[in-house]
């Protein structure tokens, strides 16, 4: 009873923050439609899941989502096993090339594929632009890399032994591959595929920086009620839908994934040289990475191209506010207003993070003390599946009067990016925490270490990499939040990612140019950050 | 047959295993015999086509299996710790390989009864691997690995990861199991003891080289060297006036170098050598002395049991010739 007294108390200021910051706007968000005149009025709820366009919408967000999922897997296996069991030259080149879209801003991606596949672009006489297929390819270019990560550590980290065993047995590769392989690896590719899943029916910036209004999916629509019709009973059932569906996903999801044996040492089998028969996996992985380098190269050619030759100029005109006064402030300003906002963003989601992957990996001493651990881990996910949208319109109308009068503050979209960061940060850092064999705490307290000697001795060698990682994948991830940023960011104080969605809303060819270079500016200095990530070599990083 | 010639494997620039030449009749149980690191798994592993040789071949019945995948190859190979699906019963394990063979599955049915039957596991069959103990385990794995009648089986240490009775039971059972299917078999092992119970032929490997082979009683009793000697279960290894001296008493002719296992001298009052006790033990069957023998040195011996020794008498000591083994080197 102690314990858990003690675990409840530690949990307390975690909970607190997540309570005010996420429950409380989220639960506001909902009962504007739940709640009419003081009364509770679910009628209205069931009102507008009944009409045919929310219909429309809600198919249109599954299909697509599951159609992204099954590529997404079907071209990141194959990757994922070349990049991690073959020795290939420069595959860490290449796994470093795949992780970066991933945390690309979503709206650069958007902006690259419009260039790629619009008018005029390379592949513009596909006529895929604005087409549900332009949606898709654009939520693959992002999953790729969970899945290659998510399916490619695993696999490199598999036993060997029992697919020796088998062939030794008889079985040819395939046979392998399809009878031991395949069925170790589920675990992975069922929580890599649902993670996919998740992140394809919630992505926002690039759904509405593709699909407009015309091909909505249940978070855009979302925003677009509120913003535009103001609707804002529907836009709450719509919520709530989201919230069930991604809720039950991760509850689903959650079963699925094997929890691993953290007495076991994770050993990465060494790579195996390229043999002849490899070539077809080679070579899809080599046109997955021209597929993904494809839209990236067409942004860069696309933000050099000045009409009449190539030239700097749309760099240039990022220290101004944009043609026709497009802007408030120049764009420069906002890439520093950008990095101000994620170096908050990154420490606040530390700060909770390390805290929740602490208290969430401590070994348990009873059955109810794990319920309450496990409760708690499940707890701190759900931002990972709720709207960004939701949480920011939540934001405004529930932190808008004291005692949490938080409108004005400058810590308001940090915070807001802070939890959308946390998920991640407590994915990367829980696994290391809990493979630590608690019995290397326990000799150390019996070697005469205190609790604070045994966190610094046997905790902290093994996490302060994971923990600089999650701190760049924050602070990255911060960087390209656009959902929740759109909401609460002000006009005169908005951040890139807002920036270049206004420069492609306005129209004008110097604003066109001009997001298009801040674009190649965000995503450049994304993938700095995420690259210096990758260089500290944590595994699980990246990793679901 | 099998026949490995000038076998090498490296790692990287280190040979683990440098041209080792071996060969095994049809029916035989072939131990390899090294301490741990000395490349005897890797070895096997060649054998069964899971490591790139270096140089050399490995042919079975004159064809160079070079070219032939592991899977194609007819070994079953029986890993340290059995190595079974955990996803699959006891029942889908030992029928793997008849399922990859599409086996029509009342033949399947059947051969998996007789398998389970000889390894003495009837009806464990809906089990799963993790609810099985080592031995259990291991049992199974062998039931695979036997499924299909492969032309050779490759154990790896199997009897290593069990304690030591269920590790002696399971010896004879594998050994007569082995007989009683015909079967070929190439075994690596650091542990005499089991090398002694399961094989008829004995290769003794160290850093990476093969340093004696021949008949296991054959190699027992003439080990090449003082270091296989010592492997072997040798307990000291004498050499010069020492051995002459020892060889002397028991009647036998000079020789450079002389093995003595723990029980090669005996307390016995009529015995040719006088010592001094060091230091005696007791154990269930005989006690166990620590003896200076005038002109050898400090050697073991035995006493039988109910006699009174104690440090410091002096004794007399007699040498039994079949426990001591005298060694093919020069100074």
């Amino acid at each position: 009873m102690r314990r858990i007294a003690a675990l409840v108390a530690l949990a307390a200021a975690p909970v607190l923050v997540l309570g005010v910051l996420f429950v409380l706007p989220v639960a506001g968000m909902v009962a504007e439609g739940f709640v009419e005149d003081g009364h509770l009025a679910p009628g209205a709820v069931l009102d507008v899941l009944a009409r045919p366009r929310v219909h429309r919408v809600a198919w249109f967000t599954v299909w697509t989502s599951g159609v992204a999922t099954a590529l997404a897997v079907a071209l990141g296996l194959p990757a994922a096993y070349a990049l991690h069991k073959l020795a290939l030259p420069g595959r860490a080149a290449v796994r470093a090339a795949l992780i970066v879209p991933f945390v690309l801003p979503t709206v650069v991606v958007g902006v690259a594929f419009r260039q790629l596949l619009g008018e005029g672009g390379p592949l513009g006489f596909l006529g895929l632009d604005g087409t549900p297929a332009a949606i898709v390819c654009g939520l693959v270019f992002f999953n790729v890399a969970v899945v290659v990560r998510t399916v490619g550590v695993a696999w490199e980290s598999l036993d060997p032994r029992p697919g020796q065993a088998a062939a030794a047995l008889g079985a040819s590769p395939w046979q392998v591959l399809r009878t031991v392989t395949l069925p170790a690896l589920r675990p992975a590719v069922v929580g890599a595929a649902s993670i996919v899943f998740l992140f394809c029916a919630t992505a926002f910036g690039i759904v509405l920086t593709l699909g407009g209004v015309r091909h909505a999916t249940i978070e855009t629509e979302i925003y677009l009620l509120t913003t535009t019709v103001f609707d804002l009973q529907a836009a709450a059932a719509l919520s709530v839908l989201q919230i069930v569906v991604v809720v039950a996903l991760l509850a689903l999801s959650a079963r699925l994934r094997a929890t691993p044996d953290p007495t076991a040492q994770r050993t990465v089998a060494p790579p195996r040289a390229v043999r002849r028969s490899d070539a077809p996996v080679v070579v899809a992985t080599l046109l997955l990475l021209a597929a993904m380098l494809l839209p990236v190269a067409t942004l860069v050619l696309g933000s050099l191209d000045v009409g009449d030759g190539w030239g700097l100029d749309n760099y240039r005109a990022l220290a101004t506010a944009g043609e026709d006064q497009a802007l408030l402030v120049p764009v420069t300003a906002a890439l520093v207003t950008s990095l101000r906002t994620a170096v908050d963003a990154m420490w606040m989601a530390l700060l909770v993070g390390v805290t929740v992957s602490l208290i969430v990996t401590r070994r348990s001493h009873s059955v109810a003390e794990r319920r309450v651990r496990s409760t708690l881990d499940g707890f701190f996910m759900l931002p990972l599946g709720v709207s960004a949208v939701t949480l920011g319109f939540g934001f405004l109308i529930t932190l808008d009067e004291p005692p949490l009068d938080l409108r004005d503050s400058p810590l308001l979209v940090p915070m807001a990016q802070a939890l959308v960061a946390l998920p991640l940060v407590v994915r990367s850092l829980a696994p290391v925490l809990g493979g630590i064999d608690d019995r290397q705490r326990q000799a150390a307290a019996s070697l005469g270490a205190s609790p604070w000697r045994t966190l610094l001795t046997v905790d902290l060698p093994v996490v302060w990499k994971p923990v600089l990682a999650a701190a760049g994948f924050a602070f990255a991830v911060s960087l390209g939040e656009f959902g929740a940023t759109s909401f609460l960011a002000r006009d005169t104080d908005p951040t890139l990612p807002v920036v270049i969605f206004r420069l492609i809303g306005h129209p004008g060819e110097h604003n066109y140019g001009m997001a298009l270079a801040a674009s190649v500016v965000l995503a450049a200095v994304t993938a700095v950050v995420v690259l210096g990530v990758e260089r500290l070599r944590v595994p699980g990083v990246g990793a679901f | 047959m099998l026949a490995l010639r000038d076998v090498t494997v490296r790692y990287g620039d280190t040979p683990a295993v440098d041209d080792v030449s071996l060969d095994l009749a049809s029916g035989q149980v072939l131990a390899v015999l090294g301490p741990s690191g000395c490349g005897k798994s890797t070895l096997l592993r060649a054998v069964a086509g899971l490591e790139p040789l270096a140089s050399g071949s490995v042919s079975w019945d004159g064809a160079d299996l070079a070219g032939t995948p592991t899977h194609k190859r007819g070994f079953a190979l029986m890993f340290q710790d059995g190595q079974l699906f955990a996803h699959l019963s006891v029942a889908r394990n030992v029928a793997y390989a008849l399922r990859l063979r599409r086996t029509p599955s009342a033949r399947v049915a059947t051969r998996v009864g007789e398998l389970l039957d000889l390894v003495g596991l009837s009806g464990y069959d809906d089990r799963l691997p993790g609810t099985l103990s080592g031995g259990e385990r291991q049992r199974v794995a062998l039931a695979r690995a036997l499924a299909v009648e492969p032309r050779l089986i490759l154990l790896d240490e199997p009897l290593s990861a069990l304690d030591a009775t269920l590790r002696e039971r399971l010896a004879g059972d594998l050994r007569a199991i082995l007989h009683a299917a015909g079967t070929t078999a190439l075994l690596v092992t650091h542990d005499h003891e089991e090398a002694f119970a399961l094989a008829d032929r004995l290769a003794v490997m160290r850093g990476g080289r093969v340093v004696q082979q021949g008949a296991i009683d054959e190699v027992w009793r003439e080990p090449v060297d003082e270091e296989t000697a010592l492997f072997l279960g040798y307990a000291r290894v004498l050499r010069d006036d020492a051995a002459r001296r020892v060889l002397d008493a028991a009647g036998l002719p000079p020789a450079y170098a002389v093995a003595l296992r723990r029980s090669a001298l005996v307390v016995d009052d009529a015995g040719p050598l006088r010592a001094v006790v060091e230091s005696a033990r007791v154990t269930p069957e005989l006690v166990r002395l620590v003896v200076t023998v005038e002109g050898v040195g400090t050697v073991d011996a035995v006493a039988p049991l109910g006699g009174r020794v104690a440090p410091g008498d002096e004794v007399s000591l007699r040498v039994d010739v079949t426990r001591l083994a005298l060694l093919p080197i020069t100074p």
